[in-house]
C-alpha cells in the first residue's frame, strides 16, 4: 500500500502480500522478577521512537524520561547524510541501551482549581536533532516541555589567577575581593555589579597587556548526558491534555485536550493559538470529546483528530485561523439493529496515526484497528478486530471501567503492518498489505510467540466488493484464549511503538519495556 | 597557580569566572570581556582569548548569546581591522547552535565585523566560512549561512560570485524547511547586492522556486520577497515577474499567505507603477479587504490609509471607499478595530468634501461601536480629522462616546479615555472641554481603582500645561482644592498626589498661596500614610517655592513630622529635611 495513487489494488506487488513475520524476543528493559510489585509511578505511560530510529524514549507515571540509543550499528561511520541515505541492509535487529533519564514533570497543586496535577507523562514527541543534541517535546496533563539532551564537557580547571583555596578564607582582602560563594547574591535574585566598580572602561593597561595574567585551562575530556529543560509551555489548556504533535515544517507543534487543540511556535512559549474549540456554549450539549490529533507527516497545513464518537475529522489550516469546520470527516456508519448501552462507549477512538506516506490513518476504538484512506471517506479500508471475544462482556468491563483503556496504536514504517495492544499483556499485529491474512497475538514476555493463536485462515477480502476493499478478520476467540487462562483485565498493554525503519516493536507491560523483531 | 598583585586582583577573577560554576559569574565575565582583553593586550587576545573563547563552546546558551555579542564589537580588542578575521572561527561556530536566538546573534556579529573588514581578507577568510556553513553537515549552520552571503558577495571574484549564487539557489531547494525559511527571508538582502543581469536571471529563478514550495511557512516569507525584489527591478520587470506572482499570492489556498500579502501590497504599488496598480493590484487589495478569513481582513484594513495615499482620490472613491464601508459593520470587533485605528488618515486623502460626504458617516458608526477598543481607536487619531473638516461635525457624537468610555466598566477602558484627554482638550478647545469634560476629570480622581486616580492626577498636570496656570486656577484648583478633606484617606492621598504634579506648572506663587497651606493642613492628618506622603510632597517642593517659605512653613511643619510616632513619617520627614540642608548647601 505504498504509493498507490488512487488504485489500491493494483497498486499492491503481483507477488502477493509478503510472508507473515515470525516476531523474535530482542531485548526487555525494567523486567520484573517474580512476585516482585510493581511501583505506580514506575509504570511506562509514553513510547516514542525518533524519527531514525536511533533513539527510544519513554515516559513513565513518575513523570520521568528514560532514553535509549541504538547500538546495533554504531560502526557506520560517516556523516549524518551518509546515514540518512544508507539503505542499510538488515542484517542485525535493532539493539538498545539505556542512554540517559531525567525527571520531566513533578507532581503539581492548581490552587485556584484546587486540583492535583499529575506528574505522569501523557506523550512523548521527538524534535528535529541537531549538532548531536536532542529535542524532545513531554507533556503531562497540564503542561508540555521542550528538553535539550547533549553532551557536555565535564569541567575540570586548572590553571586560576587566583588560588581557589584562598579565596575563600581571604576575608581580610580589600574591598575589590569577591566572595567565591555566590549564594547571598543569588538569594536575592538580583545580581548586582559588585565590585567591578573599579574595573569600568577608563581603567587603564599596559600597551602589551599585564604578562601575568592567563587564561583558565580545561583539562578534563570526559563528558556527560545532560538533559536541560528549555522551554515550558503552560497554561494553555483547561483540559487534559491527550495529544502534541510537530509539524513537518519543524517551527510549529499542536497540543490538544479534550475540547481544545493549540498550536504553539516551538521557539515561543507564551503565546499559543486555538485552532479548534469544540466547546459548546453551554456546557450540558456536550456530546463529544477529542481524543487524539496528529498532524499529517508531510503536509504542513493537515492535522487530523479523533473524537469520542468515533469519528475522525481532517482539518486544513489553510482554510480559516480557527478551524472549527473539518474539511473532511471519516466515520463508519453503525450497523441498524446493532445499537445498545455500550455502543457510544466502544466507538470512542483512543488513538489515531498517520502511515509514514500521510495517506492512511489507523485508528484504534475498543474493539478495533481500522486504517482510513484520506481519500475516501464513505468507511475504513479495513477493519481489524481486536477485542470481538470481548463482546460478550461489555457489561462486566464497563462496571470495572475497563472499557475506558485508551489502546495506541502504530504502524510499521513500510506501512505493511498495523499493531496494537489488549489485555494480558498481550498485543497484536495485522497485515494491512493486499491479500495479507496475517494475524499474529503476541505476549509481552521473553517468550512471544507462547500465547500464540493459530488463527485458521480466512477469506479476507470480500471478493464481491470490488470497489472498496474491506477486511474483517481477526480471531474471534471466545472469552478465554487458546490455553484456557481467563484473560486478566489488569495487566493491559496501552502503549506501543513500531521501529520507523524496521520491523521492530518496543512495548510496555506495566513498568517493563520490551523489544521484539522480526 | 601564580599569585598576583592586589590591584589586579579583580581582573584576574573576572578572567576566573569565565569557567566558574555559576551561571551569574560566567555571564558577567563575558559581558566584561573587552575589559579581559584589554588586560590581556591585543596579541594575548588574538592568540589566548580568542582561542580559548572558541573551544569553550559547550556553554549554556545564555552564555553563548552574550559572547556573540561582545564578539561583534571586538575589532578594536584584537589589533583592529588588519586582525578582524582572528574573530571569525568563534562566531562560525556559534552559527552553528541549536538555539535560535544565538545563531541570530552570531550572523548580526559577522556581518558587522564582515562589513568592516578588508576586501582580500574578507575573500581570504569570510567567504570560505560563508562556503562552509552552506555545506554544514547540520541544518542550523546553512540556516546561518543565508544570512551572510550579502556581506560576502560584493568582494567576491566573477567565479566565486557565480559560485554564491549557485549556493545560494541550493539554499533554496535545501531538503529543511527551516533553511528553506532562511533563504527566503534573506534573498531581498542578498538580491540587493547582485548585479542586475544575474538578478533577473538567478535570482529571480531562486525566488520563483521559493514561491512555489509546499510549505506554507516558505512561501509566506517569500512574499515579503516580492516588494523587497520589486524595488531592485525594473518597473517593467517587476510587472513581468513580480506582478503575476502577488496577484497569484493574494488568491493562494493558505489565508497565512493572504495575510502577508494584505501587510506587504501597498509597498509593491510604487514599484509597478499606476497602470499596473490600478489594473492588477487594486483588484487584488478590494479582493482581501473582502476575504473570508477575519485575520486577512484585519491585516488588509490595517493598511487602508497607506494604500490610499499612493492611489489618486479617485481610485480610492470609487473601489476602496465601498469595502471601507462594509468593513465598518464587520462581523468581527478586531477588523472594525484595525479599520477604526487608520481610518482618520484617510480624510487628509480625499479631501474636505469626500471625507464629509463619505467618511463622517463611517467615523460617527464607529463611534457608537459597541466595542470599546473601535470607539478609542477613533478618538486617538481625532487629530488628523480635525485638521481636514474640523471638530464641530463629530462633536455632537463624540462627548456621548467620550461620557461612555469613561465610565465604562472596564478600568483599563477608562484609563484609555483618560490618556487621550489632553489630545482631546487641544482638539476640541477650552470652552467645550469646560462644558463637558470638566466634570470627568475631576470624577476619575474619585476611580475606585487606583491606576485610575493616579493616571487621572497626571492628566490634570497635562491639562494645566495645554490650557496655561491661570486656566488652571480657575478650572482645576479649586475643584481638586475640595476634596482635601474626603473622608476615605485614600482619595486624600490622590490629591495630595496631584498637588505635587501641578505645582511645578502652576509656579512659585500659587503654589505658596494656594497649595502650600492645604498641604500643610495634611500633615495634621489622622492617618500615618497621609503624614508621610505630605513630607513626600513637601521634599518635591522644595525646589518650587523661595528660600524664605521653605524656611518659615516647610521646615517647622517636617520637624514636627520627624517627632510622629510612625517610624514610615519620622523616615520620610527625615529624608526631606536633609534634602533640604543639601539644597541650602549648594546654593
Amino acid at each position: 500500500m505504498n504509493g498507490g495513487d488512487g488504485g489500491e489494488v493494483t497498486a499492491a506487488p503481483p507477488a502477493g502480500p509478503p510472508p507473515p513475520l515470525e516476531w523474535k524476543f530482542s531485548q526487555v528493559f525494567g523486567e520484573r522478577t517474580a512476585g516482585e510489585e510493581v511501583q505506580e509511578v514506575d509504570i511506562i505511560s509514553a513510547i516514542e521512537f525518533d524519527k531514525t530510529g536511533d533513539h527510544l524514549a519513554t515516559g513513565d507515571r513518575g513523570g520521568r524520561v528514560v532514553l535509549f540509543e541504538r547500538t546495533d550499528m554504531k560502526e557506520h561511520g560517516g556523516s549524518r547524510r551518509d546515514i540518512e541515505r544508507m539503505d542499510y541492509p538488515v542484517s542485525r535487529h535493532p539493539e538498545f541501551r539505556y542512554k540517559t533519564e531525567f525527571q520531566s514533570h513533578e507532581p503539581e497543586f492548581d490552587y485556584l482549581k484546587s486540583l492535583e496535577i499529575e506528574e505522569k507523562i501523557n506523550k512523548i514527541r521527538w524534535c528535529q536533532t541537531a549538532n548531536g543534541a536532542l529535542f524532545l517535546l513531554s507533556t503531562n496533563d497540564k503542561t508540555i516541555k521542550f528538553w535539550k539532551v547533549q553532551e557536555k564537557k565535564v569541567k575540570k580547571i586548572s590553571e586560576m589567577n587566583i588560588d581557589p583555596s584562598k579565596v575563600v578564607g581571604n576575608g581580610s582582602a580589600s574591598s575589590s575581593t569577591v566572595s567565591s560563594s555566590p549564594k547571598p547574591y543569588l538569594a536575592n535574585g538580583a545580581y548586582p555589579d559588585r565590585s567591578y566598580s573599579c574595573l569600568n572602561n577608563d581603567m587603564t593597561f599596559p600597551p602589551g597587556g599585564i604578562p601575568s595574567l592567563r587564561l583558565p585551562v580545561v583539562t578534563s575530556t570526559e563528558t556527560s548526558l545532560v538533559a536541560r529543560c528549555r522551554r515550558v509551555y503552560a497554561h494553555a489548556h483547561d483540559y487534559h491534555i491527550n495529544s502534541i504533535s510537530n509539524n513537518s515544517d519543524g517551527e510549529t507543534f499542536i497540543s490538544a485536550d479534550d475540547l481544545r487543540i493549540n498550536l504553539w511556535n516551538l521557539e515561543i512559549s507564551n503565546q499559543s493559538f486555538n485552532i479548534v474549540d469544540v466547546k459548546p456554549a453551554n456546557m450540558e450539549d456536550l456530546t463529544e470529546v477529542i481524543t487524539s490529533a496528529e498532524f499529517h507527516p508531510t503536509h504542513c497545513n493537515m492535522l487530523a483528530y479523533s473524537s469520542s464518537k468515533g469519528s475522525i475529522r481532517l482539518i486544513d489550516l489553510r482554510q480559516s485561523a480557527l478551524c472549527d469546520s473539518h474539511s473532511k470527516l471519516f466515520e463508519e456508519q453503525e450497523a441498524p439493529g446493532s445499537r445498545s448501552f455500550f455502543t457510544e462507549i466502544i466507538a470512542s477512538i483512543s488513538d489515531i496515526k498517520f502511515a509514514k506516506d500521510g495517506r492512511y490513518i489507523l485508528s484504534r476504538d475498543y474493539m478495533t484497528l481500522k486504517l482510513w484512506d484520506i481519500n475516501m471517506d464513505s468507511g475504513p479500508v479495513a477493519t481489524f478486530q481486536v477485542h470481538e471475544y470481548l463482546r460478550p462482556k461489555l457489561c462486566d468491563l464497563y462496571e470495572n471501567d475497563s472499557i475506558f483503556d485508551k489502546f495506541e496504536c502504530c504502524l510499521s514504517g513500510d506501512g505493511l503492518r498495523v499493531a496494537t495492544g489488549s489485555y494480558s499483556n498481550l498485543f497484536r499485529v495485522f497485515g494491512c498489505a493486499t491479500g495479507s491474512t496475517e494475524a499474529a497475538t503476541l505476549e509481552a514476555s521473553k517468550n512471544p510467540m507462547r500465547r500464540q493463536v493459530q488463527t485458521p485462515t480466512r477469506p479476507s477480502r470480500s471478493l464481491s466488493s470490488s470497489i472498496t476493499r474491506v477486511v474483517r478478520r481477526g480471531a474471534e476467540s471466545p472469552g478465554v484464549d487458546a490455553n484456557g487462562n481467563s484473560f486478566d483485565f489488569t495487566t493491559k498493554l496501552l502503549h506501543l511503538a513500531w521501529h520507523p525503519v524496521e520491523n521492530s516493536i518496543a512495548c510496555a507491560a506495566a513498568n517493563s519495556l520490551y523489544m521484539y523483531y522480526a | 597557580m601564580s599569585m598576583v598583585d592586589e590591584p589586579l586582583y579583580p581582573i584576574a577573577v573576572l578572567i576566573d569566572e569565565l569557567k566558574n560554576d555559576d551561571i551569574q559569574l560566567r555571564l558577567n565575565s563575558i559581558r566584561r570581556l573587552n575589559t579581559i582583553a584589554r588586560a590581556l593586550g591585543e596579541e594575548r587576545t588574538r592568540k589566548e582569548l580568542i582561542p580559548f573563547l572558541s573551544e569553550n563552546n559547550d556553554d549554556d546558551d545564555e552564555v553563548l548569546l552574550a559572547m556573540a555579542e561582545e564578539l561583534g564589537v571586538f575589532i578594536p580588542y584584537v589589533g583592529g581591522v588588519e586582525y578582524a578575521s582572528v574573530l571569525l572561527p568563534p562566531l562560525e561556530t556559534l552559527c552553528t547552535v541549536e538555539e535560535t536566538c544565538v545563531r541570530d546573534k552570531a550572523v548580526e556579529s559577522l556581518c558587522r565585523i564582515g562589513s568592516q573588514m578588508r576586501e582580500n581578507d574578507l575573500v581570504d577568510w569570510f567567504i570560505p566560512l560563508v562556503k562552509r556553513l552552506a555545506a554544514g553537515e547540520w541544518f542550523t549552520a546553512r540556516v546561518s549561512a543565508c544570512g551572510l552571503f550579502h556581506i560576502a558577495y560584493p568582494s567576491a571574484s566573477e567565479m566565486l560570485k557565480t559560485e554564491l549564487r549557485s549556493i545560494y539557489s541550493q539554499l533554496c531547494q535545501d531538503d529543511m524547511p527551516m533553511v528553506r525559511r532562511a533563504a527566503a527571508t534573506n534573498l531581498g538582502k542578498f538580491a540587493a547586492t547582485v548585479e542586475p543581469p544575474n538578478l533577473k536571471a538567478d535570482i529571480m529563478s531562486m525566488f520563483e522556486d521559493l514561491t512555489q514550495d509546499d510549505q506554507d511557512s516558505v512561501r509566506l516569507l517569500a512574499v515579503e520577497g516580492c516588494a523587497a525584489l520589486g524595488k531592485l527591478l525594473e518597473s517593467q520587470d517587476c510587472v513581468a515577474h513580480i506582478l503575476p506572482v502577488i496577484v497569484n499570492f493574494s488568491q493562494d489556498k493558505s489565508w497565512r499567505v493572504r495575510y502577508m500579502v494584505a501587510n506587504q501590497l501597498y509597498e509593491l504599488c510604487e514599484a509597478v507603477g499606476p497602470e499596473p496598480t490600478r489594473t492588477d493590484l487594486v483588484p487584488a487589495y478590494v479582493r482581501l479587504l473582502r476575504d473570508n478569513e477575519a485575520e486577512v481582513r484585519i491585516a488588509a484594513a490595517g493598511k487602508v490609509t497607506k494604500f490610499c495615499r499612493i492611489l489618486n482620490p479617485e481610485l480610492a472613491i470609487q473601489h476602496i471607499l465601498p469595502c471601507v464601508k462594509e468593513l465598518s459593520s464587520d462581523s468581527s470587533q478586531h477588523v472594525r478595530s484595525a479599520l477604526a485605528s487608520v481610518i482618520m488618515g484617510m480624510a487628509p486623502v480625499l479631501g474636505k468634501d469626500a471625507t464629509i460626504e463619505q467618511l463622517l458617516p463611517i467615523f460617527l458608526s464607529l463611534l457608537k461601536d459597541e466595542f470599546p477598543d473601535v470607539r478609542l481607536n477613533i478618538i486617538s487619531k481625532l487629530d488628523q480629522v480635525n485638521q481636514v473638516i474640523g471638530i464641530d461635525l463629530l462633536s455632537q457624537s463624540l462627548l456621548p462616546a467620550i461620557v461612555e468610555l469613561a465610565e465604562d466598566r472596564h478600568w483599563r477602558v477608562r484609563l484609555a479615555i483618560i490618556e487621550y484627554i489632553p489630545l482631546l482638550a487641544s482638539q476640541l478647545g477650552v470652552g467645550f472641554f469646560d462644558d463637558k469634560l470638566g466634570a470627568l476629570c475631576m470624577q476619575w480622581l474619585q476611580d475606585k481603582v487606583y491606576s485610575i486616580r493616579d493616571a487621572a492626577a497626571n492628566n490634570l498636570k497635562r491639562l494645566a500645561e495645554e490650557f496655561g496656570p491661570e486656566w488652571a486656577m480657575q478650572h482645576i484648583i479649586p475643584q481638586v482644592l475640595d476634596m482635601t478633606n474626603n473622608p476615605h484617606y485614600l482619595y486624600r492621598m490622590t490629591i495630595l498626589r496631584a498637588i505635587s504634579l501641578l505645582a511645578p506648572v502652576m509656579g512659585s506663587e500659587i503654589t505658596c498661596s494656594k497649595l502650600l497651606p492645604v498641604v500643610v493642613t495634611a500633615s495634621k492628618d489622622r492617618v500615618p500614610n497621609i503624614k508621610f506622603n505630605v513630607a513626600k510632597v513637601l521634599q518635591s517642593l522644595i525646589h518650587i517655592v523661595d528660600q524664605s517659605v521653605v524656611e518659615k512653613t516647610i521646615r517647622p511643619c517636617l520637624v514636627e513630622l520627624a517627632e510622629d510616632p510612625d517610624v514610615d513619617v519620622r523616615y520620610y520627614a527625615n529624608q526631606a529635611l536633609q534634602s533640604i540642608d543639601s539644597v541650602m548647601m549648594s546654593s
